[in-house]
């Protein structure tokens, strides 16, 4: 025991310098990447997730194809570099298959895919480091991605981990504290406080479970704010680059279609 | 937020940094989220909302695209502006793929050969479709469709082919129809294809516009951008203002080397345009084509980050 890091010290302080309820540090890109209609990058501490979405576009697998709604498909791909030892998964591997049978039930309620009959969504997860929180991290990304992409969705979708060192619970664990603490990832709609994915690969007394259940809503609705800081951020980056040449065109040339030019000025 | 395949783009700036957030914090800052509809502001300036976000209640308004009711609320479901036209609130993504509209002219590229219709990749959400019905075959226009003609549709258009069309219709799942009966639509060659987002082509009088270096420009509405060398418009009708063998050819004509760095040129402005999120214009790419020239760069050179900033700079610093 003597030789284990601690992971939660006598005067509240974890392994990496956090307290308990401490969320890790977030960071939220998104510039767009390659041809990709909507991309983000984003990391929590030292986890880092890049996701690219691709579409509503023509199905390629045309016997899955939906005549009523679009099929959401979700691939994940994990760096050989990103953990400590270098390990190389293939796409068959069962585990990389399960994130991303995860990732794709969280976001089937969300997307509005009745929007796009016959058409595929694809979302594309690159894991490039990871330090605990995967599938929070990716599930973050993959909104991000979803909104940049212009998706409907009928919420921002917030995912984190939380875990419970003997009576203590706390948000957002290393890979350090999932190794050792029971843990659950939860994703919520911050709206309504809907939660579309709950999941929990180790036992964990039923007692605790309440507690870390409202802490990880709680928290989601932190990550919420971000999220939204981030999307809006980029959003009236878009808009303003749009506006700024739009007042331009009004003044020097007579090329623009005359309803265009109308909403404009009004 | 500057976009060339091959290599990373750097991280938006203005959200470069990564604040430490703890947790609880205190909810109150949810300010500027909330739209108030009498607001003699909102009429004006562009309100922006992300999904998820209340718009209003849907007693008073009737909810548009981008939109959906629950709970008697109006809720954004992309981000983007909210426009309002009357009582219909609805919002417009800042991004997303092009939504097509009748009559809209578009360029595509043929993906796949079906009976009596091509599946034309149009950047939509669907593959758009060209019934062998609305293409012009050789012979004359009024001409009837042969079991024949059926037969080598790939003498027309094969899978990979380019071709401009306009939209003629939708069917009932949203996939548009589109038809290229007119002589100014058809097959494509002589040049290069850019795409752009849809949202960075604005209508215009005329999509069909050429420059004065010699390059003929066809501006989607798709955002797929045909640049080539200009045709005279004497040659463009042949016979009967038809030509077969022109028309569906699939071998370019011979391109000087001016005219082929002309293109590719402007392909390379329209890139660099596009990376900074600038609207596209015939009137645009002509000032930036003169500016390039004037400049003297190097071709390849637009496309390097600080000549592209410099690039839309000049096009902001003349307004």
């Amino acid at each position: 025991m003597g030789s284990r890091v601690e992971i939660l010290n006598d005067d509240g302080y974890r392994s990496d310098g956090r307290r308990q309820f401490e969320l890790r540090d977030i960071t939220m890109d998104l510039s767009p990447r390659g041809t990709a209609d909507g991309s983000a990058m984003i990391t929590h501490g030292l986890t880092q997730v890049m996701v690219s979405v691709f579409g509503p576009r023509e199905a390629k697998m045309r016997a899955q194809t939906l005549h009523d709604r679009a099929v959401l498909n979700v691939e994940v791909n994990i760096a050989p570099f990103s953990t400590g030892e270098r390990r190389k998964r293939n796409r068959g591997d069962k585990r990389i298959l399960e994130l991303a049978a995860s990732i794709k039930s969280t976001f089937e309620p969300v997307v509005q895919t009745a929007l796009y009959p016959r058409s595929q969504i694809d979302i594309y997860v690159h894991v490039l480091q990871q330090d605990g929180g995967l599938l929070q991290a990716s599930i973050n990304a993959a909104t991000l991605a979803l909104v940049g992409a212009g998706i409907p969705l009928l919420d921002l979708v917030c995912a984190v981990t939380g875990g419970v060192h003997s009576t203590s619970p706390m948000l957002d664990l290393t890979t350090l504290e999932e190794n050792d603490i029971p843990h659950l990832t939860v994703a919520v709609m911050p709206k309504t406080g809907n939660v579309t994915l709950v999941t929990m690969e180790t036992r964990l007394h039923v007692d605790r479970f309440g507690d870390i259940f409202k802490l990880t809503c709680d928290a989601a609705q932190v990550i919420h704010q971000e999220m939204k800081r981030a999307a809006y951020a980029r959003t009236r980056r878009l808009v303003d680059a749009m506006d700024v040449d739009s007042k331009s065109i009004l003044l020097t040339g007579d090329n623009v279609d005359k309803d265009t030019a109308m909403n404009e000025l009004e | 937020m500057i976009t060339f395949a091959s290599f990373a783009a750097p991280p938006d700036d203005l959200y470069g940094h990564g604040h430490r957030v703890a947790h609880p914090i205190d909810p109150a800052d949810d300010r500027d989220m909330d739209i108030d509809f009498d607001d003699e502001e909102f009429v004006s300036g562009s309100k922006l909302t992300v999904p998820g976000e209340t718009l209003t209640s849907s007693h008073a308004f009737m909810r548009g695209h981008g939109t959906y009711v629950d709970n008697e609320q109006v809720i954004a479901s992309v981000a983007g502006t909210v426009e309002r036209v009357n009582k219909l609130i609805s919002v417009r993504a800042a991004r997303s793929r092009y939504n097509p509209e009748v009559g809209d002219l578009v360029v595509g590229r043929i993906a796949e050969v079906q009976p009596k219709r091509w599946k034309v990749d149009a950047g939509g959400r669907q593959d758009a479709v060209l019934m062998l019905s609305s293409v012009n075959l050789p012979g004359g226009v009024q001409r009837r469709k042969l079991e024949s003609d059926e037969l080598q549709m790939r003498t027309f258009f094969e899978e990979g082919d380019l071709l401009v069309a306009e939209v003629q219709a939708f069917f009932a799942d949203g996939a548009m129809s589109l038809h290229t009966r007119s002589l100014k639509y058809g097959k494509l060659r002589n040049g290069q294809l850019v795409i752009v987002p849809p949202a960075l082509i604005r209508r215009l009088k005329s999509h069909f516009t050429s420059l004065p270096c010699g390059v003929d420009l066809i501006l989607g509405l798709n955002g797929y951008i045909w640049v080539s060398k200009h045709v005279k418009d004497s040659d463009r009708e042949g016979e009967d203002g038809f030509d077969a063998e022109a028309v569906y050819s699939n071998r370019n004509d011979d391109i000087d080397c001016a005219t082929r760095t002309a293109i590719a040129r402007v392909t390379n402005i329209i890139r660099a345009l596009a990376a900074h999120w600038q609207p596209l214009t015939d009137a645009v790419l002509l000032e930036a084509y003169e500016w390039a020239v004037e400049q003297d760069c190097d071709v390849k050179d637009l496309l390097l980050d600080d000549v592209a900033a410099a690039l839309v700079a000049s096009l902001g610093g003349q307004h």
